[in-house]
C-alpha cells in the first residue's frame, strides 16, 4: 500500500480501541482458559491445577448433554430451513420489479424487533388456549396441543422455538443474499437465455455457484450463531428456559443456558467460575470444529 | 408464430403469478407475529378468555386502550427507557471514536504486524462471548462498579436487601465492555479502504497531517457507513439482556428487555396476554419507528457486511 512506515501513529490510533479489546476480550480469554484448569478443593478454596477435572466434571453432567442435544437439535434444523427458505425468497425477490421495496421492508421487520418481546408474542401464538396456531390447526380438525404451557412435552416446545428461531433468522439470511443475487454479473443470465436453458438449470448451475461465497458465509456464521441460543429460549420460556413447572426430560436448555446457570451461581460460589470457563471452552471446540469442518467442505464446492 | 407466442407467454404470467403469491404468502407469514402482538394488545381481556376461536379483526369501538396504560402502570418503562438510552448513547459514542481510529489504522497506515493483529482480532469473533462474561463479571467488581468495596460478597448482598451499587456504577458497568466493536472495525475499514489512494497522495502532497485527512476528507466520505454503525449499535443496546441482567443490582438500572422479562414471569396463574403484548409493543415500537425512518441505512449495512466475507 503506502510506502512509509508508520509504526507509532498506528499504534496511538489502535490504542483506544486496543485498550478496551485488551481488557474485555484478550484478558478474559486466558483468564478463561486459566479458570478452567483450576482445580477447587471445595467452593471457596483453591487446591491446585487440574487439566482435566473441571472438563470431565461437565462431561458427566447429565444436565450438559441435555444442554447439548437441545443446541444440536436448534442448529441441525433451523440452520439449514432458514437458509434455504432465505434463499429460495431472495432468489423470488430478485426477480421481481414491482414492490420489490416493499417487499424487502417487509422481510426485513423481523430483524428489528428480537427477543423477549416477539418472544413472547410466539409465545403466545403457540398458547394453548388462545393462541392462533392451535386456531388454524383446529381448522383442519386436530385438537389443541400443548406447545408452550405448563405441562408441555418436549418436542412440542422444541417445535415451537424452533419454528420462532426461523422467523427469526430469515431476515438477515435474505439481505444478504439478495445484495448477492444483485451482484451477480447479467452476462451471465443473458448467456444462459441466447441457450434457452431451462429456469431449474440455471438456478443450480448459475446462481447457485455464484452465489456461493454468500452462501459460505451465511451457513458459517448461522451455525455459529445457533450454537449460541439462549435469549430466544429466554424470551419464549422465560429464564427457566422450560415450560412451566417442566422436568429434566422436557428442558430446552441450551450449552449457552448451561454456562450462563453457573456464571449466576459465582457470588456464591466461586468455583462455579471454572465450570463455566470449562463448560464455555468446551463450547469453543465444538463450534471451531464445526466450522473448520465446514471450511474444508466448502473449499471443494465453493467457487470465488 | 401466433400460438407459440402466445404460450410462452401464458407461462410467464403463470409463473410470475407463482412468484408474487409465494411471496406474498411469506410476507404474510413474517407479519402474523407483529399483527397478532398488536391486535392482542388491543382486545379486551374477557375477549381474550372467552373466545373459543380469537377473532382476527377487531372494531374500534371494542379496542381496549386502557391495556396500554396498565401495562405501564406494571414496570417502570421509562425508566428502563431512559437507562437504555443513556447506556446506548455513550456507548454508541465511544464506538463510533475508537473504531473510526482504529479502522483507520488498518486501512490507511503501513505498520508492522498489521495483518497479524487484524486475523488475531478477527477469529476472535468466532469465540462465544460466554467465554468473556465470566471474567469481566469478575472486573467490574475489580473496578469497584459492583457497590461498595471491591468485593463481589457486598454485590451478593442484594439479596437481603442491601443495595450498594449506585446507578452511576452500574452504568458505567453496562457501558465500557462495549465501547468497541471488531465487527465495526472490520465493516469501517473497508468502506475506508474503498476512498482511492489518489486522494491520500494528494493530500500529503498539500502537506495534510493524517489525522487531518481523516477528519476533512475520509469521514465525510465515510459517513453513510458511520451512520449504519451508530444506528445497528444503538439498536443492539435495545436488545440487549444477559450482560444487564448480570452486573446491576437494582431491577431500575436494568434496561427495556429486562424490564419486560421480569414483568412478565410466567406462574402456573393466568397471565394477563393482552397487557404483556401491550407492554411487548411498547419495548418494540420505538424499534420500528427506528427501522422505518432509517431503513436505508441499517439495511445497506447489513447486505454490505455479507459482500467479501
Amino acid at each position: 500500500m503506502l510506502e512509509r512506515q508508520s509504526n507509532r501513529k498506528a499504534w496511538l490510533y489502535l490504542a483506544p480501541a486496543l485498550v478496551l479489546l485488551l481488557v474485555f476480550t484478550f484478558y478474559p480469554l486466558f483468564n478463561a482458559l486459566r479458570l478452567s484448569f483450576v482445580y477447587w478443593t471445595d467452593t471457596n478454596t483453591v487446591g491446585g491445577f487440574s487439566l482435566i477435572y473441571n472438563f470431565y466434571f461437565v462431561l458427566t453432567d447429565r444436565m450438559f448433554w441435555k444442554a447439548l442435544q437441545n443446541t444440536a437439535w436448534i442448529v441441525f434444523i433451523s440452520v439449514p430451513v432458514s437458509v434455504i427458505v432465505a434463499l429460495l425468497i431472495s432468489v423470488f425477490l430478485n426477480s421481481i420489479k414491482k414492490f420489490q421495496s416493499v417487499f424487502q421492508t417487509i422481510f426485513f421487520l423481523p430483524y428489528v424487533t428480537n427477543g423477549i418481546a416477539i418472544g413472547m408474542a410466539f409465545a403466545f401464538i403457540f398458547n394453548v388456549d388462545y393462541g392462533l396456531f392451535n386456531m388454524v390447526i383446529g381448522w383442519f380438525g386436530i385438537n389443541p396441543i400443548n406447545w408452550v404451557n405448563t405441562g408441555a412435552t418436549w418436542g412440542h416446545a422444541m417445535t415451537a422455538l424452533l419454528i420462532y428461531t426461523v422467523w427469526g433468522g430469515l431476515a438477515f439470511k435474505i439481505m444478504v443474499f439478495l445484495s448477492g443475487l444483485q451482484s451477480i454479473d447479467k452476462q451471465y443470465y443473458d448467456a444462459a437465455r441466447i441457450d434457452a436453458t431451462p429456469r431449474w438449470r440455471v438456478f443450480t448451475r448459475i446462481t447457485v455457484p455464484l452465489l456461493s461465497p454468500m452462501i459460505m458465509y451465511i451457513t458459517i456464521t448461522s451455525f455459529i450463531g445457533a450454537f449460541k441460543a439462549y435469549s430466544t429460549v429466554v424470551g419464549m420460556f422465560g429464564t427457566s428456559l422450560a415450560p412451566n413447572g417442566a422436568l429434566t426430560k422436557d428442558s430446552l436448555i441450551t450449552v449457552v443456558g448451561f454456562i450462563y446457570q453457573y456464571v449466576n451461581e459465582i457470588p456464591v460460589n466461586p468455583s462455579a467460575a471454572s465450570m463455566a470457563a470449562a463448560s464455555a471452552i468446551i463450547l469453543f471446540l465444538i463450534t471451531l470444529v464445526f466450522t473448520g469442518l465446514q471450511v474444508l467442505v466448502s473449499r471443494k464446492r465453493v467457487h470465488y | 408464430m401466433n400460438n407459440k407466442e402466445k404460450e410462452t407467454k401464458t407461462k410467464q404470467i403463470i409463473v410470475k403469478v407463482l412468484v408474487y403469491g409465494f411471496l406474498v404468502f411469506t410476507a404474510i407469514l413474517i407479519t402474523i407475529p407483529f399483527y397478532w402482538m398488536i391486535l392482542t394488545s388491543l382486545k379486551p381481556f374477557d375477549m381474550i378468555v372467552n373466545e373459543t376461536q380469537p377473532s382476527v379483526f377487531l372494531r374500534f369501538s371494542e379496542m381496549a386502550f386502557e391495556n396500554y396504560a396498565n401495562a405501564v402502570q406494571a414496570a417502570p418503562y421509562f425508566t428502563f427507557m431512559l437507562n437504555t438510552v443513556t447506556v446506548s448513547f455513550f456507548a454508541t459514542i465511544g464506538t463510533v471514536f475508537t473504531t473510526i481510529l482504529a479502522a483507520f489504522a488498518f486501512a490507511r497506515l503501513n505498520f508492522k504486524g498489521r495483518d497479524l493483529l487484524f486475523s488475531v482480532l478477527i477469529s476472535t469473533m468466532m469465540i462465544p462471548g460466554e467465554i468473556f462474561v465470566i471474567t469481566n463479571f469478575d472486573t467490574m467488581a475489580r473496578l469497584g462498579l459492583l457497590g461498595g468495596d471491591k468485593g463481589i460478597l457486598s454485590f451478593l448482598a442484594m439479596n437481603d436487601g442491601i443495595f450498594t451499587q449506585s446507578h452511576l456504577q452500574a452504568n458505567i458497568a453496562l457501558i465500557l465492555p462495549f465501547m468497541t466493536s471488531i465487527f465495526y472495525i472490520f465493516f469501517l475499514r473497508q468502506t475506508f479502504k474503498q476512498i482511492p489512494d489518489e486522494l491520500y497522495l494528494a493530500a500529503k502532497v498539500d502537506g495534510t497531517s493524517d489525522f487531518k485527512y481523516l477528519r476533512r476528507i475520509m469521514v465525510p466520505i465515510a459517513t453513510p457507513t458511520i451512520i449504519t454503525i451508530t444506528i445497528l449499535n444503538a439498536m443492539g443496546t435495545w436488545g440487549a439482556y444477559i450482560w444487564p441482567t448480570l452486573i446491576t443490582q437494582k431491577t431500575e438500572y436494568r434496561l427495556v428487555q429486562n424490564g419486560l422479562r421480569e414483568a412478565y414471569t410466567d406462574f402456573a396463574g393466568m397471565v394477563a396476554y393482552n397487557e404483556q403484548m401491550a407492554a411487548a409493543l411498547i419495548v418494540t415500537f420505538p424499534l420500528l419507528v427506528v427501522f422505518l425512518l432509517l431503513r436505508k441505512y441499517i439495511m445497506r449495512g447489513v447486505s454490505r457486511s455479507g459482500i467479501k466475507g
